[in-house]
């Protein structure tokens, strides 16, 4: 029912793990199953230098996630901030109706990982001022 | 990447055996007549069927008049529920079951409810078990029907059936035991029990697909819901499922043997054997379901900290076939409702996994499962943020 990039990533996940030290991290649940889902970015001049995930969950959900570091990996903040479910989706090669809702975790993964990076610098900024 | 197969779903479904295969392929096009015919061919056809209902019959202690022939235990179920109901809805209008049925009894229930009975469902304690005084409690003057399983699917508790099966009988009040997976596995005497309908399918004890079992009780009467030419004493028309049904009484032939060689002793040692190696060589697991009150074959867990749709696709690609009551591998997205009713949260649902021994399973597939299960657990923990976060 999964395509093979699919279980590619999860059998063989890339940038899996925690970080240390991290810039922003980004938790985010799906209320429906339960799942969650955790993002870790080092940023270096607004791009993004480094990301890893943890999640719990679904092979969709896992796959999901190494996918969308695998895509944001290099980027500018703003444009990892437009990447879509939509886009994970096509990058794995589809998912199954019912676990397009995984896709989602990798989207708002990264977002709320970015925002977590950005309060942090605001709060250096205003430390500084 | 791998050679080695195990298949640990037999709670999901069974191969068929050789001897009952062999039993079975006379009947698609060598005795393949009507068996309501009179000629030769109809003849030949009726006798396989005979011979069949009298294995079904011996195995559960019955007489052979008492084994209606279905299209499978969904069916059986609701012809017993249905059935009973409709026939005797002057005589009461409520009706019990337990939380952990399987939906072919849930949902037959539901239907009565709509259809103007009130129904009771009983809960089940932390092994999954009923509680007999919750059964003697929740009975009324207007109580016609109780329907329990014999065992339970998801984490292979044994009921009191013989407990309630006398609450029952004292109160002149009718029990329906969905049997699916019990009967062939662990012994059945309907009359020693006091059953009055037994629901039983071929395909979880080494038989065919499609073909089921209703045994009534002599003297209990049911409504068809299937009408027609008036096979199966009226209550299931329709043209016998003749290789099937000679594959059924194969089957229970075979159970028959296994329940008196010993077979099943050391199906019990095998399962216990991986039920202690998951338990102690993997941190943070439990057994689901009762320890000892449970199906010879049936093992269930629950992982710490693990999503269970992952943990089977990982064993499927070491070859090995398991389910799960996961939230993620139902299409509805809920956790399995049996581990719900017995108290676990839903992290303890997510992470479930059963795993269910069949008559071939081997030490050696015992070892395998174990040690794939170690491995893959590792390397799905490594992902957890659950369980790294546990520190
Ligand atoms: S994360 Fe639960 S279904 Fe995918």
């Amino acid at each position: 029912m999964y395509s093979e990039k699919v279980m590619e990533l999860f059998m063989n996940p890339i940038n899996a793990g925690k970080m240390e030290n991290p810039d922003g991290v980004g938790e985010v649940g799906n209320p429906r199953c339960g799942d969650i889902m955790k993002i870790y970015l080092r940023i270096k001049d607004e791009r993004i230098d480094d990301v890893s995930f943890e999640t719990f969950g679904c092979a969709s959900a896992i796959a999901s996630s190494s996918m969308v570091t695998e895509m944001v990996k290099g980027l500018t903040i703003d444009e990892a901030l437009a990447i879509s479910n939509k886009d994970v989706v096509k990058a794995l090669g589809g998912l199954p109706p019912q676990k397009i809702h995984c896709s989602l975790l990798a989207e708002e993964g990264i977002q709320a990982a970015i925002e977590d990076y950005r309060s942090k610098q605001r709060a250096k900024t205003e430390a500084k001022a | 990447m791998t050679e080695r197969h195990v298949y640990m779903d037999h709670s999901a479904t069974t191969a068929v055996d050789g001897a009952v295969l062999e039993a079975m392929l006379p009947y698609f096009s060598d005795r393949y007549g009507n068996p309501n015919s009179l000629h030769l061919w109809g003849r030949e056809a009726r006798k396989g069927v005979n011979a069949a209902r009298d294995q079904v019959a011996s195995l559960l202690g019955a007489e052979s008049s008492e084994i209606i022939f279905t299209g499978g235990g969904s069916e059986a179920d609701n012809l017993a529920i249905k059935g009973f109901t409709f026939t005797h809805r002057e005589k009461g209008r409520h009706v019990i079951t337990t939380a952990v049925e399987h939906h072919a009894v849930l949902d037959s229930f539901k239907w009565l409810k709509k259809e103007g009975f009130e129904i009771t469902i009983l809960p089940v304690d932390e092994t999954g078990m009923v509680r007999i005084s919750d059964l003697e409690g929740a009975m009324r003057e207007d109580t016609i029907l109780v329907s329990m399983m014999f065992a339970n699917n998801e984490v292979g508790t044994i009921q009191p059936v013989a407990g309630a099966a006398k609450i029952c009988r004292d109160r002149g009040v009718a029990f329906h035991v969905d049997g699916v997976q019990a009967v062939g596995h662990i012994p059945v005497d309907v009359r020693e029990l006091g059953i009055d309908m037994l629901t039983m399918s071929a395909h979880k004890m080494y038989g065919p697909k499609g073909v089921g079992v209703l045994y009534v009780r002599n003297g209990v009467k049911l409504e068809p819901i299937v009408h027609g030419g008036g096979q199966e004493h009226g209550l299931r028309s329709g043209t016998e499922n003749t290789a099937g049904i000679v594959g059924f009484g194969a089957a229970a032939e075979l159970a028959a043997r296994r329940l008196a060689d010993g077979s099943i002793k050391e199906e019990v040692r095998l399962r216990d054997l991986l039920i202690d190696s998951v338990t102690t060589s993997i941190e943070d697991v439990f057994l689901t379901g009762h320890r000892t009150k449970r199906l010879p074959f049936h093992a269930s867990i629950s992982v710490g900290s693990l999503e269970g749709e992952s943990m089977l696709l990982r064993l499927d690609a070491a070859g090995i076939g398991a389910s799960s009551g996961s939230a993620c591998t139902s299409g509805s997205l809920e956790p399995s409702y049996v581990l719900l009713a017995m108290g676990l949260s839903h992290e303890a649902a997510h992470g479930s996994l059963r795993l269910t021994l069949g008559k071939d399973t081997s030490e050696e597939d015992i070892v395998y499962v174990a040690e794939n299960l170690k491995r893959v657990v590792t390397g799905l923990r490594a992902l957890s943020p659950l369980w790294k976060n546990r520190g």
